[in-house]
């Protein structure tokens, strides 16, 4: 009989190798998945691991593809995890997402087609602008109204779809478009355009602004007594306020820094990447990012790890879906797998598992 | 030992119960047996492995290794349901009742197979009444007094006639008339025989009500007494395994005001909490301010208005004669007011978090742990290893989680760290609740050291041995409003309980 332990304090070696165990585990139960369906598992489990980092004809192409997926899931993932930290729960980046590559192209485009080295570094600061207003909008009702940030926040994001329909038919439809609606494209004006730092690798500026922000992330959390703050309050709420933090201005940093970080992620995406806005740019990164931070167990580090492994997972199994001709769904269910393996082995970090003889079990039951 | 003796006609019989748990040994070859009709004490400090043995009586928890019987059959619940029906009863030291829910409603949420609701608020007025447990079924639990939240536990028990009926420090939420009350419901109890296995700190109770004592020494029996031959010192010292030192005080004159609140009044932050109506007091340097009262009178309210968690609706709070009403706690911190409130698990201290950290929680300011807004961790890590060496704070080390320790030490730490920043006001709310003999010794004395050293001190407490031992002037909140201080020297136990309440006054008739 196996038998379960609370331990008294989580065990960290089981903490940083439940990951590993959990991927493993995946790729046994995926591949007996795949086996079933009628294809090699074993090939089906490379395709997706292994030949988009390392396949003499697909890497090329994948590789760079990993960095630019993963950029805007870290990026906005690191700010939502601030705010999960603390009990703030902005379930609305998608929204901010939007708001911040609306706002930062439009300051672009208005200086269409000026060729100044400050349009970029304005776009920046405009799509930062932009999500941190528009998770402003939560925040500022949360603080005055108590209303419920997860609601307005998830609400925000059908108004923002909205607005991005408008203006890609309307403000900033390309006026050399021939009518199609969708804004300028961004790769036809280089000053303002979000290009690979190092051609071919996918490592563009938002790619950089993850990595930054997971460093200051970091440091944040573990070195600044706003960070203190934030997990105390998260930890115990009234412990917080015995402390002296001030919930007011947390909720708004905490909001307001997420939805900063969303909207800097759809700027970098929308100069990048995408190339231009267009009624269905956004592909959903602003929820995925949601998967990511608790992935990453709310942690830096953990989020940086887990937003390469998501984005590992979409482009293998777009490759498997190509390659192998594995249906959508089954690439879904895997995904499926790997968060239900994840979550499922945690317990090992705060439960030991005791084996116990029948005859022991026999006798602790009489 | 005399469990043996014992054994032939005992109720219940414990035999070698051992529970380890990571790291440590709970319980070790734990064996007594319970007579019918008799209240058998279990003594012991906080971390003796009391919790664990009735637990395993239970249900609770499953011994490693041993065996009970109960009327001479082997008794191995393996739930509290099967304890249940076998006849253990338990009412425990933190209530489980739903505030919003009636007494009939919590009653029925309790038990196994509930009547219905109007058949069940029969029978408790009939258990009620028989007991002299005056209580109402269909009254909402979040308005009644800590004393019938405790009536609602004990007539859940009695509902199912309980042979053994396990008590876990049943009278610290109690006035000295309502622990009378309950002491007559017990006597009641053990004369139809009922066995009471009654768990408490309070050791003249113990001499009062209990026949037997058996007392636990980190997991193991060290001895058995009669309590009503020893006195409570000897006790104290037979649970802690040495001589007892019981606080020296050395009152110094009182200097000037340090702290005071002239005409507060503030509503409840909570649904059921109390509000303070026209509360003053005025506290001077070197003294001892003692504030009685049974829980749920406006303590939690009288503690957040000074540590600056809430605001006073109306009147004034002074401090060295500056008004700090709308101060925010740290600011009130860097001006030298401390408090400590009295929920150590998420209030005064984030449980999942470490000793450091839950040292940086209130010092920050005043240990300077903050360096233009980072944090000072090897300064933080040296502070809170002040702390746990100067209160004897039992940890394996800093970095454990504060969660993890036991009440007694965890008190110890969130007082030390409040004494250490050598506050001009220290204001605490039961600094010794739950919390084991030597340990409450040891903060008592540490509360009257600071008040030497000239430190104003305010001790909210309901335990009346300690605000008589300590304070140098006493008063008690009662429904939100402050009595008027009086000395404490030369008080007797009636004055004391006719300050805390005349609303309990009828109870007493009843």
């Amino acid at each position: 009989m196996i038998r379960l332990e609370k331990r008294p304090q989580p065990s960290k070696v089981w903490g940083t190798l439940t990951p590993v165990l959990a991927v493993i585990a995946t790729m046994i139960a995926g591949g007996i998945l795949f086996w079933m369906l009628g294809k090699d598992p074993l090939e089906a489990i490379r395709t997706i691991f292994w030949d988009p980092l390392f396949h003499e004809t697909f890497g090329p192409y994948s590789r760079p593809q990993l960095l630019v997926k993963a950029g805007p899931l870290i990026l906005i993932a690191i700010g939502l995890s601030l705010g999960f930290r603390a009990g703030i729960w902005n379930i609305g980046a998608e929204g901010q997402y939007i708001m911040g590559a609306i706002c930062g192209a439009a300051v672009g485009l208005a200086f269409y087609p000026s060729e100044s080295i400050l349009i970029f570094p304005a776009m920046v600061l405009a799509g930062a602008i932009g999500g941190w207003a528009w998770a402003m909008i939560p925040g500022v009702l949360k603080v005055k109204f108590g209303t419920n940030e997860i609601l307005v926040s998830l609400m925000l994001v059908y108004v923002a779809e909205n607005i991005l329909a408008s203006v890609s038919q309307g403000l900033l439809k390309n006026p050399d478009g021939m009518g199609f609606p969708g804004s300028r494209n961004f790769r036809d004006f280089p000053a303002a355009h979000n290009t690979d730092l190092i051609a071919g690798t996918g490592m563009h500026w938002g790619v950089a602004a993850a990595f930054i922000a997971v460093i200051l992330a970091y440091i944040l959390l573990t070195r600044h007594m706003l960070g203190f703050q934030v997990r105390l309050t998260g930890e115990a709420p009234r412990a917080a306020k015995f402390a002296g933090v001030n919930p007011t201005r947390l909720i708004l940093f905490c909001l307001g820094t997420s939805g900063a970080l969303a909207g800097l992620a759809g700027l970098f995406e929308v100069s990048g990447p995408s190339g231009q806005v267009s009624i269905d740019f956004n592909a959903g990164y602003g929820f995925t990012a949601i998967i990511v931070a608790f992935l990453g167990r709310l942690h830096p580090i953990g989020i940086l790890l887990a937003g390469l492994l998501m984005a590992l997972t979409y482009i293998g199994g777009e490759l498997a879906q190509l390659m192998l001709g594995l249906p959508g769904a089954a690439i879904q269910m895997f995904q499926g797998m790997l968060m239900f393996f994840l979550l499922a082995m945690d317990m090992l970090s705060h439960y030991r598992v005791r084996w116990k003889t029948p005859a022991a079990a026999q006798e602790g039951a009489n | 030992m005399t469990g043996d003796m014992r054994q032939g006609d005992a109720l219940m019989t414990l035999e070698g119960l051992t529970k380890a748990y990571p790291g440590v040994l709970a319980n070790d070859q734990v064996s007594f047996s319970l007579l019918p009709g008799e209240v058998h004490a279990l003594l012991g400090e906080n971390g003796a492995g009391k919790s664990t043995l009735v637990k395993m009586i239970y249900g609770l928890v499953k011994p490693d290794a041993g065996q009970m019987t109960l009327n001479g059959e082997a008794f191995a619940p393996v739930n509290p349901a099967a304890a249940r029906a076998a006849g253990v009863a338990m009412v425990f030291q933190h209530f489980s009742l739903f505030d919003a829910l009636s007494v009939a409603e919590n009653i029925a949420l309790g038990m196994d197979n509930p009547p219905s609701t109007r058949e069940l608020a029969s029978r408790i007025r009939e258990v009620s009444q028989a007991y002299g447990l005056p209580l109402d079924p269909d009254r909402i639990v979040g308005d009644l007094s800590a004393g019938e939240r405790q009536r609602v536990e004990i007539i859940r028990c009695l509902l199912q006639n309980p042979k053994l009926l396990i008590m876990d420090e049943p009278t610290s939420v109690l006035t000295p008339q309502e622990v009378e009350i309950l002491f007559e419901t017990l006597r009641k109890l053990t004369s139809e025989g009922t066995s009471i296995l009654y768990i408490s700190h309070k050791l003249e109770e113990i001499r009062a009500l209990c026949e037997h004592a058996t007392i636990l020494r980190h997991g193991v029996v060290v001895d058995t007494c009669d309590p009503r031959e020893k006195s409570a010192r000897e006790l104290a010292e037979l649970m802690v395994g040495d001589k007892l030192h019981v606080p020296s005080r050395d009152p110094a004159e009182p200097g000037a005001v340090a702290l005071s609140l002239s005409g507060v009044s503030m509503p409840s932050p909570s649904e059921f909490g109390t509000d303070l109506r026209n509360v003053s007091l005025e506290v001077r340097k070197g003294e001892v301010l003692g504030i009685g009262g049974v829980a749920g009178n406006g303590q939690d309210e009288l503690l957040a208005v000074m540590s600056g968690e809430a605001r006073a609706q109306d009147g004034s709070i002074t401090l060295a004669g500056e008004e700090i009403n709308t101060l925010s706690p740290g600011a009130r911190r860097a001006r030298g007011l401390l408090t400590a409130p009295e929920e150590r698990l998420g209030h005064s201290a984030a449980p999942e978090m470490s000793l450091i950290e839950n040292a940086l929680l209130t010092g920050s300011v005043r240990e300077k742990l903050v360096d233009r807004g980072f944090l000072r961790w090897n300064k933080t890590e040296k502070f809170a290893r002040r702390i746990i060496e100067a209160f004897d704070v039992r940890t394996p080390s800093a970095d454990n989680a504060a969660g993890s320790l036991s009440g007694g030490n965890l008190q110890k730490f969130v007082i030390g760290r409040e004494v250490l920043q050598n506050p001009d006001v220290l204001v605490v709310n039961q600094p010794t609740w739950g919390v084991d003999a030597a340990a409450a010794a040891s903060i008592r004395q540490s509360l009257l050291d600071l008040a030497h050293k000239g430190a104003a001190v305010i001790v909210i407490s309901q335990d009346l041995d300690e605000l008589m031992e300590i304070s140098d002037r006493f008063t008690a909140l009662n429904e939100g409003r402050l009595a008027r201080p009086v000395p404490t020297q030369g008080l007797s136990v009636e004055e004391i309980g006719l300050m805390m309440g005349g609303a309990e006054s009828d109870e007493v008739a009843a």
